[in-house]
């Protein structure tokens, strides 16, 4: 009983605006690669969704959006009934079939690779990933060079997938397809797109 | 309640929002490049503006302040129109003057004032397809975006001078995007071009009967294509602006009489108003202290 009503409980209060706001804060942050927008706490959602993720899961996601969650969340019945009922979103098994993806735990995550790039005639129909961090304070510091990016900028995530520059290298090869990233932090969100340039170290 | 339900915010429903939404979200990832959409029908026709006013609808808020521009000017049908539908369906403030606006839709004209980080400018977008004109087949467009074969728009541009001596095309000037796509940057005149390049600005392309979304993120390289011995030029005018005297804006022919009588101002009324604001006087202006009189 606790958990069917966590199921329909914590969505936007304001389904509208909410999702609005949300949208600004994820459009901003993928038009300007590594910049840190704020997002406050909309939504709550059962573990291991954390309130950032859920939220941009309830601004994209509905009946036309096909979904691959990580085991971590696809495992949870709380999690997934919170997205069914709150998105109707469909879900699939398959990460190179998916229109977007959530990503829990990120040290066990499939490579960029197995994710959808797209066509070479369409290369919007890729993955867009969503990735769970604890923040944007790391230690490790990225440069970061592209569109949307004035001279360069520094972007510092809790976490990153492994081998990362070496995954981001193979993903800017392929451009026009390719995957692109949105780190879902605390309180925050950033996002890569497939079109910045990521090299270790500072500015 | 005698009173007819109002309309949701911004007009659309909220799932047509999130396609949109997530149409921009891959027109940003991937500059310059046409993302399919499925293109609502707008409670106005095809060709006033669908593509921008249902970009718009799924980007504004209420805390935005919404500037929209028809041809450079803030009071023509077009422009009004479009202003009052967005102040009726979401209530947002709306201004005419560039800087204080977070979100300009526009047809066909850049602002004069140079745009700052954090606005966003929509096009409304009629064709968005550079290469419709020289092969008519979707499937053939596509397959030569995805090949970057671009030799054919080249070759337009060459007939140009061949003919004229010079490259005559004047508006929706092709671009190249970050080296990538060939892009049409809607019919402004080439004159705006330059204005693409490195905006701080994100720039946002609507096309609602093509049913084509794409995007400029900001700080992004557009380049104009051209040859070595042709490079691009923008329009050059022999007078100034008869009211404020500008030089170097983009100015409008207004005919004066039917003896052949014009005169040319400027097409951004706002930087227009605002020069004369500021004391700028051009020939034809009236002397306020005449004026007075």
């Amino acid at each position: 009983m606790r958990a069917a009503t966590q199921v329909f409980e914590g969505g936007f209060s304001d389904a509208v605006l909410n999702s609005q706001e949300v949208f600004r804060a994820l459009m901003d942050a993928m038009a300007n690669p590594g910049r840190i927008m704020l997002v406050r706490d909309l939504v709550n959602a059962p573990a291991p969704l954390t309130p950032v993720m859920a939220a941009i899961a309830a601004t994209l996601f509905d009946h036309d959006s096909t979904v691959w969650c990580d085991r971590a969340i696809a495992g949870s019945t709380a999690a997934m009934g919170w997205l069914k009922f709150q998105t109707g979103l469909k879900l699939t098994s398959d990460p190179s079939g998916a229109q977007f993806a959530l990503v829990h735990d990120i040290d066990v995550m499939p490579s960029l690779e197995a994710f959808a790039k797209g066509s070479s005639e369409y290369p919007d129909r890729s993955t867009t990933i969503i990735l769970q961090i604890a923040g944007f304070s790391g230690v490790e510091a990225l440069t970061l060079e592209g569109p949307g990016i004035e001279n360069a900028t520094s972007f510092t995530p809790s976490n990153l997938p492994k081998l990362f520059i070496d995954q981001w290298t193979a993903n800017r090869a392929t451009f026009p397809r390719g995957v692109d990233l949105v780190f879902a932090g605390r309180g925050a969100l950033a996002a890569l797109p497939r079109t910045t340039r990521v090299s270790r170290g500072e500015v | 309640m005698t009173e007819l339900a109002t309309y949701n915010f911004a007009y659309l429903d909220e799932q047509t929002k999130r396609m949109i939404r997530r149409a921009i979200l891959k027109a940003i990832a991937i500059p310059g490049y046409q993302v399919p959409f499925a293109s609502r029908e707008m409670p106005m026709p095809y060709g006033w503006g669908t593509g921008g006013v249902q970009v718009t609808a799924a980007v504004i808020g209420p805390d935005d302040t919404l500037k929209v521009i028809d041809q450079g000017a803030d009071d023509t049908t077009n422009a009004v129109s479009i202003r009052a539908f967005f102040q009726k369906t979401a209530n947002v403030a709306v201004t005419t003057r560039t800087a204080a606006a977070t979100i300009i839709q526009t047809r066909h004209r850049i602002p004069e004032a140079a745009l700052q980080t954090g606005q966003t400018l929509v096009y409304q977008v009629p064709i968005p397809e550079p290469l419709r004109f020289l092969e008519p087949r979707e499937t053939e467009t596509r397959k030569m975006h995805a090949l970057e074969e671009y030799g054919l728009m080249h070759v337009k541009l060459y007939e140009d001078i061949a003919r004229h001596g010079h490259i005559a095309t004047t508006y929706a000037y092709p671009v190249k995007v970050e080296g990538r796509y060939v892009m049409d940057p809607s019919p402004t005149p080439k004159f705006d071009n330059p204005k693409m390049h490195n905006s701080p600005a994100l720039q946002l392309f609507g096309a609602g009967r093509e049913k084509r979304i794409y995007a400029i993120p900001p700080y992004t390289e557009v380049v104009s294509l051209d040859f070595e011995d042709h490079p691009f030029e923008i329009q050059t005018f022999s007078q100034p602006c008869a009211l404020c005297g500008a030089k170097g804006s983009y100015l409008d022919e207004v005919i004066l009489d039917d003896k052949g009588g014009s005169m040319f101002v400027c097409s951004d009324t706002d930087f227009c108003e605002d020069r004369q604001a500021k004391g700028h006087r051009g020939h034809l202006s009236a002397n306020p202290a005449e004026a007075a009189e």
